[in-house]
This record gives structure tokens, sequence and C-alpha cells, in this order.
């Protein structure tokens, strides 16, 4: 802009950015075209592995099982955290620093560490057993079972959800609840009809979120569940590592790939708050 | 409707005792309800409690994973510093996330002031969300592509090739904090040196990277805690030879029955979280000293 440069070279800003193209295309980006590439036959353009998918009687009982336990952690942690990131937006500033504090807390804290966590709570005579057992639950077994995972995943996606709902509820304006309150409506019809609609934004984006992110769990799972109610990922790790189906382990992949990128395509155009999600999952992506 | 009325009914009697008016007017007004007290404070303990409860597994005596731990003792700890398997794997992690922080430092900020010059354009805006897609995209398809690509390439169980995955994973996250820390960016700063003499690369070093230092140091610490904690792809390109830290306490629990995983975890969670308080409180200071913030104004009072 200062200098005129000549007209043959690009703009300076294109050359800045040539290290980050190479490296994550060629890092990410060829062995995920490859991977793709493999599962179309390599140039023989089938998509017999595909149908595959669909034939074997294994991945689609798998599938299943992965969008329902999904689906209930996805319940569980909107049910947590939405009065979670309400009470965020009453407390005075030191209260609501300490509760994103508590929130990041899982964020900080080594994947491996959080879940060798729950599996010292949830093994057999553990302190999430014994704590049921004083209410009569005597009989419940959580470790290795769907349930034991389902307590864990909820925790760490957690933060996922209390996020965006915070953001869209602190953008709302109180004094319409206490307006619709005033006019003779009852607290939870209020809460209904009044406040639950104006954060619907929130919603979505972090049910969404937490659905997609549940979607690819693999080490939670592996740790603390059983080999027998395996998930998506552990399939997708098992086709490549074990049996060695690099193909299918390809359409797999890009089956999970082309689902996630579209639920996350439209909690982006839902819930117009994913600049929230982008700066969380940019502390957290990874770590699953 | 209650709580509405609740201060109208108390206010004509104000000279009697003013305190419990006091509270009462306070708390009718708008108040916060118990259950909500509650129900927030049980989700806290649910965020909190399986991380913290490492810490005292980590003075266990026994060696199993049964809660509550059975004595105290320090010979989970002694075993970790002792035995060459984790110190080896421990090595191996600072390595790793050393090389693949300054790798994904410098090539995520280079990216952000690019785009940062290319801001408007709709290709740049493509691109931006293109170089996103590492977060979004499940580990596991990374993972498992990565992996076998890898093998081809003769990378699996290699150094370099744990640096090229964590480096090209982290530095999404380094060009997320300098963005944001670019938006409050100047460029008539730019064009002042550049009048003044300055060299492009000396005007980047002197006026560009010191403003936005924070986010570069920000993106550094995300990008050396990415590394470090990575699993998923650690665990796919591991080999007997090399592998990382998070590998060893996944073999920890699955292979070997070993409880000197309680002490590695409690170090890394004191750790981490001992970084990540110093980042937050130093952070809280600087925005809270005055001159300092990179606002246009305090700047230009300076250099006056």
């Amino acid at each position: 802009m200062m200098t005129s440069r000549p007209r043959w070279l690009p703009h300076p800003g294109w050359l800045l950015l040539i290290p980050a193209v190479a490296l994550l295309g060629g890092i990410l980006g060829v062995p995920l075209w490859q991977s793709f590439w493999r599962s179309i036959g390599s140039g023989d353009w089938t998509l017999e592995h595909y149908s595959a998918l669909f034939t074997d009687g294994v991945t689609l009982k798998v599938l299943a099982r992965t969008g329902q336990a999904a689906a209930v952690v996805t319940i569980v942690t909107l049910l947590l955290g939405y009065p979670y990131a309400y009470l965020m937006t009453r407390v005075g500033p030191l209260w609501r620093s300490v509760l994103v504090v508590m929130v990041l807390m899982p964020f900080w804290t080594s994947a491996l560490a959080r879940n060798f966590g729950w599996l010292i709570l949830l093994y057999d005579n553990g302190l999430v057993q014994r704590f049921l057992g004083l209410f009569g639950f005597d009989d419940v077994v959580l470790y290795g079972t769907a349930q034991g995972v389902t307590l864990a995943m909820s925790q760490v996606l957690l933060p996922f959800m209390v996020l965006p709902l915070f953001s869209a509820l602190g953008g709302i304006d109180r004094k319409l609840l206490l307006a619709a309150r005033s006019l003779g409506s009852p607290p939870l019809v209020a809460f209904w009809k009044v406040y639950f609609p104006l954060s619907r934004g929130g919603v979505v984006a972090g049910v969404i979120l937490t659905f997609t992110l549940a979607c690819g769990f693999y080490v939670t799972p592996a740790l603390i569940g059983s080999p027998r109610e395996s998930l998506i990922a552990q399939l997708l790790g098992q086709r490549t590592t074990q049996l060695l189906d690099f193909a299918g382990a390809g359409a797999l992949g890009t089956l999970v790939l082309v689902v996630t990128l579209v639920l996350v395509w439209w909690a982006n155009r839902m819930g117009g708050s994913m600049a929230t999600i982008g700066v969380v999952a940019g502390q957290t992506g990874t770590r699953r | 409707m209650t709580t509405l009325l609740e201060p109208s009914v108390a206010a004509p009697a104000p000279a009697r005792t003013s305190f419990l008016t006091r509270w009462r007017a306070r708390r009718s007004a708008d108040p916060t309800p118990v259950w909500l007290t509650i129900v927030g404070t049980m989700v806290a303990l649910y965020l909190v409690l399986p991380t913290l409860i490492v810490i005292p597994m980590s003075f266990s005596e026994a060696s199993t994973f049964v809660f509550p731990p059975r004595g105290h003792s320090l010979w989970l700890y002694r075993n970790f510093f002792t035995n060459d398997r984790w110190l080896d794997s421990l090595r191996n992690s600072f390595i790793v996330a050393s090389c693949a922080a300054a790798i994904a430092t410098v090539v995520g900020t280079s990216a952000a002031l690019g785009l940062h010059q290319l801001r408007g354009r709709r290709s740049a805006r493509f691109l931006q969300s293109a170089l996103m897609f590492p977060i979004l995209t499940p580990s596991i398809v990374i993972a498992t592509a990565v992996y076998i690509s890898f093998l081809r390439w003769h990378l699996v169980g290699t150094l370099a090739g744990y640096v090229l995955a964590h480096a090209a994973l982290a530095t999404p996250f380094v060009l997320a904090t300098v963005t944001s820390a670019l938006g409050t960016f100047d460029p008539t700063y730019l064009r002042a040196s550049a009048s003044l003499g300055a060299s492009p690369w000396r005007s980047f070093l002197t006026v560009t990277l010191p403003l936005i230092s924070r986010g570069v140091a920000t993106g550094a610490v995300l990008a050396f805690v990415t590394s470090f904690d990575e699993v998923v792809i650690a665990l796919f390109i591991r080999s007997p030879r090399f592998q990382t830290l998070p590998v060893q306490m996944y073999n920890s629990v699955v292979v070997e029955i070993d409880p000197t995983i309680a002490a590695s975890s409690s170090l890394i969670v004191v750790t981490v979280s001992l970084i990540f308080l110093v980042a937050l409180l130093g952070s809280a200071r600087r925005t809270s000293r005055p001159g300092s913030a990179n606002n246009r104004r305090s700047v230009v009072r300076r250099t006056r």
C-alpha cells in the first residue's frame, strides 16, 4: 500500500499465509484427502466401502448407539448447564469470575488426568457408587457401562454448553421477566413464554456443539466404557490399527467428518454466538 | 407478583427495625432463588471434583485405584521420578510441545498478520475458516487419517512426526489469539514508522510485535498445552521407541495397572492450573494498569 510493488508480485499478505497453508494442508489436509481418496477406491470411483457401512450389521448399530449416547449427554448438559449459566448472569462480578474459572477448569486440566479421576470415582465401590448407595441405589454399576461413560462425558462437555448459553443469557433484559410477572404471569410461565425463547440461539448453538463433540469422543469411552459397547470413534480406530481396513476406515471417517461439518455449519447459522465457541474451542479443540 | 409488591408493603413503616426492612427490600426486589444457588453449587462441584480427586490419590500407599486412598506416602512420586519410562515420556512431551509451540507460534502469527492485511476480501475470509478446520474436526478422524499417511511417510513414532502433527493442530489457536489481538491494532502506526524510514521488518519488530505480544504469548501457551495434552493422535502415531506422557498415562490404565499415573496426573493438574492462574492474574493486572493498554490515546500521549 505504501510503496508501489510490481504488478506480478502478489499482495504480501498472501506470502505470510504460505507457511500456515503448507503446514495445515500438508500434515492434515493431505492425509484427510488421501483417506477420502481411498474410500472411493483410489480412483476406481466405487461406493462399495460406503454401502458396506450400511450393510455390515455392525456400523449401523454402533452409529445408533453413538447417536443415542450423544443425545443423552446433550440433554444432561443442557439440564445442568442452563441453571448454571443463568446463575452466572445473576451473581456479582467476583462470584461470576469464580463460576467462570470453575467452568474453565476441565479445559486446563489434561484429558487423561480428568478421565483418570472419573475412573477412580466410578470404580466398583468407588465414591459415586457409595454416594448412590446412600439413597438406596445399591446395585448401580457405572464402571464399564454406558451410564458411567455418559456421566463422565457430560462433565467434559458441560463447558461447551455453558459458555454459549452464558453469552446468550447475558444479553437478555431481565426487566422483561419482571414485566411479565407484574402482569400476573406465574414465574414458570413467564420463564417459558418470555425468557426461554430469547435464549434459544444459545441453546441451539450449545446443543449442536455438544452433540457434535460427543459423537467424536475416543478416550473417555475407551477408558471407562466397555469394548462391547464401543462408540463410533473406537470403531474407526479399530478398523485402522487392528483390521487394517484403510478404505473402510476412510469411508467411516469421511461420513463422521461430513456429519460434523454439516452440524457445525448449521449451529453457526442458527446460533449466531459462534464467536464465543470459536474462542472456547480455540482453547480446547483437541482435548477430547 | 408478590415479589414486586413486597417493597411497597414494607415501605410505610421505615421507623421500625431498619436492618430487617433494608434486608427484606434488597432481597425481595428480584431475588436469586435458593434452589438456583444449590443447583449451581452442585454443578460447580461436578465440574471440579473429578479433576481434584487425583491429588489425594497420588499420596496413596496402596497400588490400586480405590478411593479413598490408604495411608500417606510419596512412593508414587518416587516411582515417577525414578522410572525411565515415565521420565522418558515426560522429556519427550516437553521436547515435542516446545518445538510444536515454537513452530505454531511463528506460523500462526504470520498467518494472522497476512489475513489482517487481506481483511475484507472474500478469499481471505474463506481461508480463515479453512485454517480453523482442525478445531472442529473430530480428532479421531484426523488421527486415523494422519496415522495411515504417516505410515507411508515413515513419520510414525518419530520426533518429527509428533512435532509436525501437533504444530499443525496448535496453529489455529495461535491464529485465533493473534487475530483478536490485531483487532485493536491501528495500522497508522505502520505508516508512521515507515515514514520515519523503518523497514517493514523493523516496523514489525519494534511496533507491531510489542502491541500484539499478549496475543502471541497467549497463543504460544495454548499451543504448548495443546501439544502437551494431546492424546488421540499421539496414541496412533506412537511407537515403543518414542511416546509422549499422555500415551504412557493411557497405557498405565489400559495395559498395565500402574498407579504412578496418579502422581503424574496431579503433577500436571497442579502445574497447568498454576500456569493458567498466573496468566489470568497477569492479564487482569495488565488491563487494569493505565498506559499499557494498547489503545491509541495512551500511546499517542507517550509519544508526544
